[in-house]
């Protein structure tokens, strides 16, 4: 296939992997300890497990699989309200597939489904806007939800509702902002993250200037990366040699799409339609202040929360769930006392096993061939059950502290001033 | 193949030649009586053509005897076929339900023999829709050498069911030198399959209309019955051989890693697959090793004769493009049965069984 095959070429991932070996080899630290660097976009753990790229690195470096899977950090709380909005009688709610399977409190959106609520998957929200005009006499629910990446798209559907009056559609909004989250991650005492391979179709809409905190203040390298596996590779190499020369600069390996300032007509159709709330809750991260985002008032019409009576209760994530540790990259997904037993695909506890970019059902379904793996899983289990008792099982609610002098993304102040800033 | 058609002694019923007046069929054409018989015997009986389904008798009756010459066991598998469009690029429900029952009775080595046909209706679907449909079941069905010899006709009420439903059950009998089964994979043997994979899953994905998708991908739909006899003339010890038609041919390799306890390991860069099929599966995160196809099947075959195999699969029609894909190894201790590929950029990665239908990533 022609300008994806290129991005592919064995050759030339021959040469990266040989580079990247002959960097490590140079980096004093990385003899003390393994580095280790996020990748903080889903999209990425999904490539990284597809092409084996783990297994092409040195021992010495070890992708951290973040948070940026949308899917993957949705409370159940969240989930037991789409299915309580999903089946009153008169709604119709749309959904992104793969948040079909996520599983909330009592179920999932599929069982809902079964169970006879009208549940349709769309490929986009105006497949949805689509479905509210065809069917003027039922309440049509978008689930919104994804970064940066997706709320463009949202936004715009929103505001073509609102231009062509369409009253029966609205908007369940779930969207979460991507720099808050790296922040609770970097102020995580817990982690020790050598850099950063930073998301690439989230900086498509942001830019690469928002990610200047993490270089300036947290002293990291961040690399912004693509989607290919060479994309990957290269991206690796980049903040390696960040690392061997003792840089810490946000560099943008994928030019191709990614610019500084973003792209400023998907941010003023987000600014026109959200607006940050205080916090939002995350799958075993606890609640993020500034972490997501809602419908402006202007467009309370079409704000599922305010529309309809949505229970929005708290639920406690499941007691034996590590997801969170496994989003800070505390742990590997192996290590997680319930993987591959409790947890599985087949009936998920937590969520990084549902989506293919979840970091567990990647580690499950692709990343199980090494007999060594295994062992190293058996042994990670006993040794995380020895020290249960003193543990915490599950990071929960805990809260995990933001900086206050790094403006939120979505703050309409800081968005002003980026984007007004460098036009 | 025509000479293959069955010919059961049965003397022709004296019928009067009915036709249905109704452009749409209702409920009356599912309730016993003479509306149900005009039905069955314009649409059904006319198209199928063949005298023991004219004697409109409650079942087929064949001769052991006869039965016999085509080898020594009997094969009975049955398929329901519900599908949405139910006229898409490069089919339709019918060559689907005559296609899905040849191909199930004949990779176990089975030459199929006699189809039922039973139809659920939703009351409002367009007479001519059913001919049509009928009409295709024959055209699949005379290309496979088989009649299609009993049936029943049920109307539902409008929502109870979605347009036509088909279920066709199917008998083959089974060659005497011929013992295929999905444990039977042994380390060493090649993995081959007939043709291009993900065809028809694409084609109904752009069919469908949901994505602003335009792709020029037909099914695949079609018996393999005749491919299967060659691939069995050239080598009678195939070992194992499925249709890959739900799952894909990734769900057909895991049962037969599972169920023999081996590691099979594919070579991505073999897969044949289309451009417009890896176009559609990358912009939809979809892997079109989980793609459904209705006309291609994975067969593993020994080393030593996977050369006439595949000599013999490109010399036919439906396995032109046949390639050899992956082979089998030992199964590795304790993982009870995997596939593994290895990956064009040179990685490997698992080719694990999928837990649902494949659902499309976010972003």
């Amino acid at each position: 296939m022609k300008y994806v095959d290129e991005f592919r070429d064995p050759h030339k991932a021959k040469t990266l992997e040989k580079e990247i070996r002959a960097l490590v080899s140079r980096i004093e630290r990385a003899k003390q300890r393994p580095l280790q660097i996020m990748e903080v976009c889903g999209g990425h753990t999904h490539t990284i497990f597809r092409y084996g790229i783990q297994q092409m690195l040195p021992d010495t470096v070890e992708f951290v699989h973040g948070p940026g899977c949308p899917v993957c950090v949705l409370p159940m709380g969240r989930v037991d309200d789409c299915v309580a909005l999903a089946e009153r009688p008169e709604v119709i709610f749309t959904t992104f597939g793969d948040a079909m399977r996520v599983p909330g409190s009592k179920k999932s959106l599929l069982k809902a489904k079964a169970d006879g609520a009208d549940v349709r998957m769309v490929y986009s929200p105006l497949d949805a806007l689509k479905i509210a005009q065809q069917n003027p006499d039922r309440e049509v629910i978008f689930f919104g939800l994804g970064f940066e990446t997706t709320m463009p798209s949202t936004a715009m559907t929103v505001l073509q509702a609102h231009a062509q009056k369409i009253h029966n559609f609205s908007l369940f909004c779930n969207h979460i902002t991507i720099i808050p989250t790296i922040k609770a991650i970097l102020d995580s005492p817990d982690l020790h993250l050598d850099g950063f391979l930073g998301p690439g179709h989230v900086s498509m809409v942001i830019g690469t200037r928002p990610y200047d905190f993490i270089a300036r203040h947290y002293r990291k390298p961040i690399t912004v990366a693509g989607f290919e596996p060479l994309d990957i590779l290269q991206s690796m190499w980049m903040v390696l040699r960040q690392i061997e020369t003792g840089r810490c600069e946000v560099e943008n390996q994928y030019g191709r799409i990614v610019t500084e300032d973003g792209n400023a007509q998907a941010l003023s159709a987000v600014m026109r339609v959200f607006e940050t709330r205080e916090f939002f809750e995350w799958r075993g991260l606890g609640s993020i202040d500034h972490s997501g985002v809602r419908v402006r008032e202007t467009f309370a019409a079409f704000d599922a929360e305010r529309k309809f009576d949505v229970p929005n209760l708290k639920i406690a994530d499941p007691k034996a769930c590590q997801c969170g540790e496994v989003l800070k990259g505390v742990i590997k997904p192996h290590q997680c006392k319930v993987f591959g037993t409790a947890c599985t695909p087949e009936s998920p506890l937590g969520s990084l096993m549902v989506s293919s970019e979840g970091a567990c059902a990647a580690y499950y379904n692709y990343g199980r061939i090494d007999t060594s793996r295994i062992d190293e899983r058996r042994v990670a289990r006993q040794s995380v059950k020895s020290a249960d008792a003193t543990a915490p099982a599950c990071l929960g609610a805990s809260g995990v502290a933001v900086m206050p002098d790094v403006p939120a993304l979505i703050d309409d102040a800081a968005y002003a001033s980026t984007t007004r800033g460098h036009s | 193949m025509n000479d293959r058609v069955p010919d059961p002694q049965q003397p022709m019923a004296p019928r009067r030649v009915a036709h249905i007046r109704d452009a749409s069929v209702n409920l009356a054409h599912g309730g016993g009586g003479r509306a149900m018989r005009d039905l069955i015997e314009d649409v059904f009986v006319s198209t199928f053509d063949n005298p023991t389904l004219a004697a409109l008798e409650d079942q087929a009756v064949f001769a052991l005897a006869e039965l016999a010459t085509h080898g020594d066991r009997l094969a009975f598998t049955t398929d329901s076929y519900v599908v949405d469009p139910l006229f898409f690029p490069g089919g339709d429900i019918g060559t689907l339900a005559v296609s899905g029952t040849v191909n199930d009775l004949a990779v176990c080595g089975a030459t199929p023999l006699y189809l039922s046909c039973a139809v659920v209706i939703e009351e409002g679907l367009a007479v001519d829709i059913l001919r049509r449909v009928a009409a295709s079941m024959q055209r699949v069905a005379l290309e496979a050498g088989v009649a299609i010899v009993t049936g029943d006709t049920k109307v539902v009420e409008r929502g109870c069911a979605d347009k036509l439903f088909i279920n066709t059950a199917g008998i083959g009998v089974v060659r005497r030198d011929v013992s295929i089964s999905a444990r039977n994979a042994r380390p060493g043997d090649v993995v081959i399959v007939n043709g291009y994979l993900g065809d028809h899953g694409a084609a109904i994905l752009v069919a469908r209309q949901q994505l602003a998708l335009e792709a020029d991908v037909e099914s695949d739909c079609c018996p393999l019955n005749g491919l299967i006899a060659v691939m069995l003339d050239a080598c009678p010890q195939i070992h194992c051989l499925r249709d890959a038609t739900r799952g894909g041919v990734a769900t057909v390799l895991n049962e037969f890693a599972q169920s023999s306890n081996v590691t099979i390991r594919l070579r991505e860069a073999d897969l044949p697959l289309r451009e417009e099929v890896k176009g559609a599966c990358e912009i939809l995160g979809l892997d079109p090793l989980y793609l459904a196809n209705e006309g291609k099947l994975v067969a593993v075959v020994p080393a030593d004769a996977a050369g006439q195999v595949l000599a013999a699969m490109r010399a036919h029609p439906a396995g032109r493009e046949a390639a050899a894909i992956g082979t089998v190894e030992v199964g590795e201790v304790g993982a009870g049965g995997l596939v593994v590929m290895q990956t064009v950029f040179g990685g490997q990665r698992i080719v694990d069984m999928l837990v649902g239908e494949q659902l499309p990533r976010i972003c």
